[in-house]
């Protein structure tokens, strides 16, 4: 089917209000880069789910980043998302300013690099994200092992989609059908969403992200909740196996294991983190235990019930008003991913 | 041989660099005189002048190099403005360390690039800095620009109106991307689009069609100039996405890295406003240029919108009409363009 005529049955949808969760933030990205939110029906809403991994980090990471920054020594490496991310007193690049000696990294191999020329120097990673970037930090970790290196550890937030969908499911949320993550699943593979699909009997579907593929899905899944159709069904065949890829989930698990872990807004939830192996802990920087890194969060900030589809940006107090991309209070409108910053740059 | 910290002291080292490096490339008879300033001859025009600094890394790059892009860059500004360049001055801050040999090849493309582009560089100063940890080396450059504005046409964006045509000379993201595939030691054919754009803003200066408004499209990318260009004006921009060129093999980059070209930064590429009647003479204009041959327009000017009420904040002046049938605010750069972590 060519998309404009997806783009024609998605705008023709006449049925009741149907409440479709991209997972993703790139997703959510993409929707709005494409324009596709004002192309559909206004019965068909779109809802920014948990999958921005700079949003659902808790402000106590931050804190326990920028501490570990400011010390003497220390060269605290991260993606560019988390570097303007609100702390309880400063984010990333505050501390910059304070002294701190903040590496912004493209890649892992950087920061090897850097470590292998200064011995003396600690290295402490930022690693934040999904079952997608689990893997190059384990295989960093791998790298780290066969070079010797002593001087490189990690802050771990790692999170693990799975879990979370269950608690998004079992939520008052009102989500009718999920657009399922991409990239993610091209690491853990489609079928790993067949127990959610059929537990709580709603659709799934994998999507790619360019606009046709975004479309093919979001038409797959308004079809399938027509039908009643609880199950997965894999629409970037291109990208995602069913299975997955067992080499990456291997490697990620040779390092890491599930444990518990709090997520912005909605608390702690079992399961949903990855954390080093007991015979690996000496590379962790002090990965907050789960229970710690709950509170803190910025003054009247509502990330969480944005991050859950209970509000969209525009319905936030803060949005547009104390709250823009320039001076953010929550990290939805910091992150490239997050659903505030979406709206605010291109929500026409 | 290597810069030393007596290279800058202003004695015997310094004088020797800069005769044997500097003078001996770009030599002429107002530098070589060698006064506290340059003196230059009265211009009939009114004048145009500009400023830029270049702390490009790695200073060598496909395509180009760091002096070839501190002529460049300046000499543009001067053309967007409606002056031709006549005469710059280059200031140097150099690291201690920086091996002397990429000084002189810095030098000789500096001089290449000015030779082309029809300025003289009239002024001149060199300072070295400490070599402070991991950053040996490092090179550092401003250049100034005075050109005279010759033509009858003086474009600025406080000129431009509601349904002129926005035309773009070529395609995105090409030096972003040959910058930062040397930088993560990604292997492609990308080059920088480094180049002066006089000879096809010449030829719209002289060539009859009414522009209102040049822009180059350097730093924060097409979608930054455009805001500024609306905000200038006092304009909407409607940009028509499809419209817009993209090099194969840099989208391909881009998407790698999550990368959008329409926020990278380019160095021969720039955006014109002219009268809607004349975009097709301005097309026709640019195209018999090799850096013009993809020109396209991409989009066009519309009055503002009354304020909404309801949201604080001014009207977003950019709206881009997707490929895909659906409308969006292009919005200016925010933070560094960087790869997704996810």
């Amino acid at each position: 089917m060519p998309a404009s005529d997806l783009a024609a049955a998605l705008r023709d949808y006449r049925g009741e209000e149907l409440r479709i969760m991209e997972v993703c933030g790139t997703h959510t990205a993409a929707i709005f880069r494409h324009g596709i939110k004002n192309m559909i029906s206004p019965s068909l809403r779109l809802i920014s789910g948990p999958g921005c991994p700079v949003c659902v980090t808790p402000a106590a990471y931050i804190d326990r980043a920028v501490e570990l920054a400011l010390e003497e020594g220390v060269t605290l490496a991260t993606f560019g998302d988390m570097i303007k991310v609100p702390g309880s007193r400063l984010s990333l690049s505050e501390a910059k300013g304070e002294g701190a000696d903040v590496l912004l990294m493209y890649s892992l191999r950087e920061v090897l690099e850097q470590a292998q020329a200064h011995p003396a120097r600690q290295y402490v990673v930022a690693a934040v994200g999904f079952e997608t970037t689990a893997p190059v930090y384990a295989l960093a970790l791998e790298q780290i092992q066969r070079a010797g290196l002593r001087n490189v550890r990690f802050l771990t937030a790692l999170r693990r989609v799975i879990p979370v969908l269950h608690y998004v499911c079992r939520t008052d949320s009102g989500i009718g059908a999920f657009l399922a993550p991409g990239h993610v699943s091209a690491v853990i593979g489609a079928d790993a969403f067949r127990p959610l699909a059929r537990r709580y009997g709603r659709p799934f579907v994998v999507g790619g992200f360019s606009g046709t593929e975004i479309l093919r899905a979001l038409y797959a899944l308004m079809r399938m909740a027509q039908n009643g159709t609880a199950d997965v069904l894999n629409a970037y065949p291109s990208a995602v196996r069913a299975e997955g890829n067992p080499r990456a989930l291997a490697c990620v698990e040779k390092y890491f294991t599930p444990g518990a872990a709090a997520w912005r807004g909605m608390g702690e939830i079992a399961d949903s983190g990855y954390y080093l192996r007991e015979e690996y802990r000496e590379y962790d920087a002090g990965s907050l235990p789960a229970a710690a890194a709950a509170e803190n969060e910025p003054d009247g900030c509502q990330c969480g019930e944005v991050i859950l589809g209970r509000i969209t940006p525009p319905e936030c107090p803060l949005f547009r008003r104390a709250c823009t991309p320039m001076h953010a209070r929550g990290p939805c409108m910091v992150s490239a991913e997050g659903a505030c910053g979406i709206w605010y740059r291109y929500a026409v | 041989m290597k810069i030393t910290m007596a290279h800058g002291s202003g004695g015997q080292e310094t004088r020797e660099l800069v005769t044997e490096v500097f003078r001996r490339r770009l030599g002429n008879e107002h530098l070589d005189r060698m006064e506290d300033a340059a003196a230059l001859p009265r211009l009939d025009y009114p004048l145009a002048m500009t400023t830029d600094t270049f702390v490009v890394t790695p200073p060598e790059f496909p395509g180009g190099d760091i002096g070839k892009l501190a002529v460049c860059g300046t000499v543009n500004d001067l053309w967007m403005s409606g002056a031709r360049p006549l005469y710059l001055s280059a200031g140097f801050v150099l690291r201690e360390g920086l091996e002397i040999g990429l000084l002189e090849r810095v030098a000789g493309s500096m001089a290449q690039a000015a030779r082309a582009a029809g300025v003289q560089i009239v002024a001149g100063d060199t300072k070295v800095i400490e070599n402070s940890g991991d950053d040996a080396g490092g090179i550092f450059i401003n250049t100034a620009g005075i050109g005279c504005r010759q033509w009858a046409l003086t474009p600025g964006a406080a000129d431009a109106r509601a349904g002129d045509a926005v035309i773009l000379s070529g395609p995105l993201g090409n030096h972003h991307a040959a910058i930062l595939s040397r930088r993560l030691g990604i292997e492609n054919n990308i080059m920088s689009d480094c180049a002066d754009l006089g000879p096809p803003a010449e030829a719209l200066l002289a060539g009859g069609v009414r522009v209102r408004a040049m822009r180059d499209v350097t730093r924060g990318g097409l979608a930054t100039v455009l805001n500024e260009m609306a905000a200038a004006a006092g304009l909407r921009i409607e940009a028509e996405e499809s419209a817009i060129p993209v090099d194969a093999d840099v989208e391909r980059f881009c998407a790698l890295l999550g990368l959008d070209p329409l926020y990278m930064a380019n160095e021969g590429k720039f955006i014109c406003l002219v009268a809607d009647a004349d975009a097709e003479r301005a097309l026709e204009l640019l195209r018999a240029f090799p850096l013009g041959a993809q020109a396209a327009r991409i989009g066009r000017t519309e009055a503002l919108p009354a304020p909404d009420e309801k949201l604080p904040g001014a009207e977003p002046p950019v709206i881009l009409r997707t490929a895909l049938g659906g409308r969006r605010i292009l919005d200016s750069l925010y933070g560094e363009g960087l790869p997704r972590i996810c």
